[in-house]
């Protein structure tokens, strides 16, 4: 039973907070829906009614096309990649190998470090430039006589973006390897032991016992990754800046309200943007808490 | 049932080409560091210094560290308020439960996941008409947007304490903020090392709300290594050297408190 002291108490104290984010996440929501249906653009603000007309040119808008299509390909190879080679890094240092804990923190030490830092280094390493002026990762392999994996890099037409998609595995696949790692130390040795004693292959063990077990995991990685990858932008610019073929959304949003000052136009790309993270996560909420409250 | 097979110890081959596929940034950003001017060009860049030269170090430390300082002005304060506030909610929301306390949950989670740029016109509005702007306009944005984070870690971590803890102090008359103090505040400092850890790197590494509500003279590290990295008179050299002394900080952090960043990093993803 809580005393009535304490009752108001808790609400007084915990008040703060929610109005903080009832104003600074739903309150501005709203208001960006509203300047979305705006016809803003200019220094000032224009509130005068525009409906769906900023949403309506972005769908025939070629550069949001190609925002879509790289936030795809972005999607794609950093979602796929990060999850697999974090899965399989967690699977070899489960594994009771010396020295496990310097492995994990060498995998893992690009979390620490900002996009920022983390775009500018790989821009050099990633240097485009042919003959006499090569450099970077180019020429690395160049004077390893692998000369086949000398490429543009992020200046490749179309698949540029997968390019940046690396340098962010680089920084997110020890995250990956971190969740599969608690996962995996979370099932029970009795399980795989029962499993070895029936017969079982190490491969069959891991396909029947461990990998289901490790699907809340996946699910986690995945989600965590995918909305990631649709707010990506300090990478991007930090790499290569603000060039056509390597838009997103986030930059375009960016460069349209602050450059551009089209305030109306930039905010339905953030509300979409918004939308599309709200139906992974929203769902992804709701499964979380629920399984917590029935354990 | 560990068992170190020798079968296993190939697996030490994918292990170490990984270990130098992670690496090899921070080797090229290390060794051009300590390279002089005079040996600096693109066509050698693999190649290890020939003596140890801190040219680029001081070089980049002269340019940025006006904006090192303004990033621990704002990441200080953010980190600090935004993990005691964390702390207070986490501790009603866990186990001072009110009516609709378990509906009010969810929807401040969900305010960690949005992508910023859906709420960034509006804060820019704001913030200008308050007045506040600059850095600690900054640090009120990362404080206000970091309180999801850190509730949800206090939360988890007070939730997981057993009922009969506080239920002995009650016993004895302690109303809710003695309780608070006297037992959930000392045994919460791992959680706050945690958390602090998390605020901090997270408010040291950001950019987009740095970008856009600070000017030039309070840009924090991120920005100011940005336009460094973008401008045509700095050469590469120097803008690597400034990469380590922007990813410093939090690498010190990283190297020392590891265990407890990690933490974070799996709290981040809901799982307690």
């Amino acid at each position: 039973m809580l005393k009535n002291k304490d009752r108001y108490l808790s609400i007084i104290l915990i008040s703060p907070s929610i109005i903080a984010v009832l104003i600074f996440v739903y309150g501005f929501i709203g208001w960006s829906i509203r300047v979305s249906l705006s016809n803003w653009k200019g220094l000032n603000p224009d509130y005068t009614w525009a409906g769906l007309k900023n949403y309506l040119a972005l769908f025939s808008d070629p550069r949001f096309h190609i925002d879509v299509r790289n936030t795809l390909i972005f999607t794609g190879v950093f979602v796929i990649g990060s999850m697999l080679l974090g899965f399989f890094m967690a699977v070899m240092l489960d594994q009771g190998l010396r020295g496990e804990g310097v492995f994990r923190s060498i995998f893992l030490f690009p979390m620490a470090i900002s996009y920022i830092v983390t775009g500018v280094i790989w821009r050099w390493l990633m240097n485009p430039a042919e003959g006499t002026r090569m450099s970077g990762l180019n020429l690395l392999f160049t004077s390893l006589n692998l000369d086949f994996l000398v490429n543009k890099w992020y200046t490749t037409p179309t698949w540029g973006i997968a390019a940046i998609a690396m340098t962010a595995i680089w920084q997110m696949s020890g995250y990956t390897m971190a969740l599969y790692l608690a996962g995996l130390r979370a099932i029970p040795h009795e399980l795989r032991e029962a499993a070895q004693i029936d017969g079982a292959s190490e491969i069959q063990i891991y396909r029947r016992i461990v990998l289901p077990l490790l699907a809340p995991v996946s699910l986690s990685a995945l989600i965590i990754l995918g909305h990631t990858s649709l707010k990506v932008f300090d990478l991007i610019i930090a790499v290569s800046g603000k060039q056509l073929p390597l838009d997103v959304p986030a930059i375009y949003m960016w460069q349209t309200t602050f450059d551009g000052l089209f305030y109306g136009r930039g905010a339905a790309i953030s509300i979409l943007l918004l939308l599309s993270v709200a139906v992974l996560i929203i769902p992804y909420i709701r499964y979380t808490l629920k399984t917590e409250a029935e354990q | 049932m560990k068992k170190l097979s020798l079968t296993k110890n190939w697996l030490y081959i994918p292990l170490i080409a990984l270990a130098i596929f992670y690496l090899l940034p921070m080797y090229v950003l290390l060794i051009t560091g300590f390279k002089g001017f005079a040996e600096i060009d693109l066509k050698t860049m693999w190649n290890l210094p020939q003596g140890i030269s801190f040219d680029n170090y001081i070089e980049a430390y002269s340019k940025l560290s006006p904006s090192l300082l303004n990033s621990f002005k704002m990441v200080i304060p953010a980190a600090l308020i935004s993990s005691m506030l964390g702390s207070l909610n986490g501790f009603i929301l866990a186990k001072w439960k009110f009516r609709g306390a378990d509906f009010i949950f969810p929807f401040i989670l969900f305010g960690m996941f949005i992508p910023y740029q859906s709420i960034i016109i509006p804060l820019v509005q704001f913030m200008n008409a308050a007045g506040i702007t600059g850095l600690p306009g900054l640090a009120m944005a990362h404080i206000i947007y970091g309180i999801p984070i850190t509730t949800l870690t206090f939360r988890n971590y007070y939730a997981s304490l057993p009922e009969e803890l506080l239920e002995a102090a009650k016993i004895d008359g302690a109303d809710m903020l003695g309780i608070y103090r006297l037992i959930l505040l000392p045994i919460s400092i791992p959680s706050f090392v945690v958390v602090l850890i998390w605020q901090f790197t997270s408010a040291w590494n950001d950019f987009l709300f740095a970008v856009i509500l600070t000017g030039n003279t309070e840009w924090p590290i991120t920005v100011a290594l940005n336009n460094m990295a973008g401008s045509q008179i700095i050469s590469w050299n120097v803008q690597m050297a400034g990469s380590l002394l922007a990813a410093l900080p939090t690498l010190l952090v990283y190297m020392l408190l590891g265990r407890y960043f990690l933490r974070g990093l799996l709290a981040g993803s809901l799982k307690g």
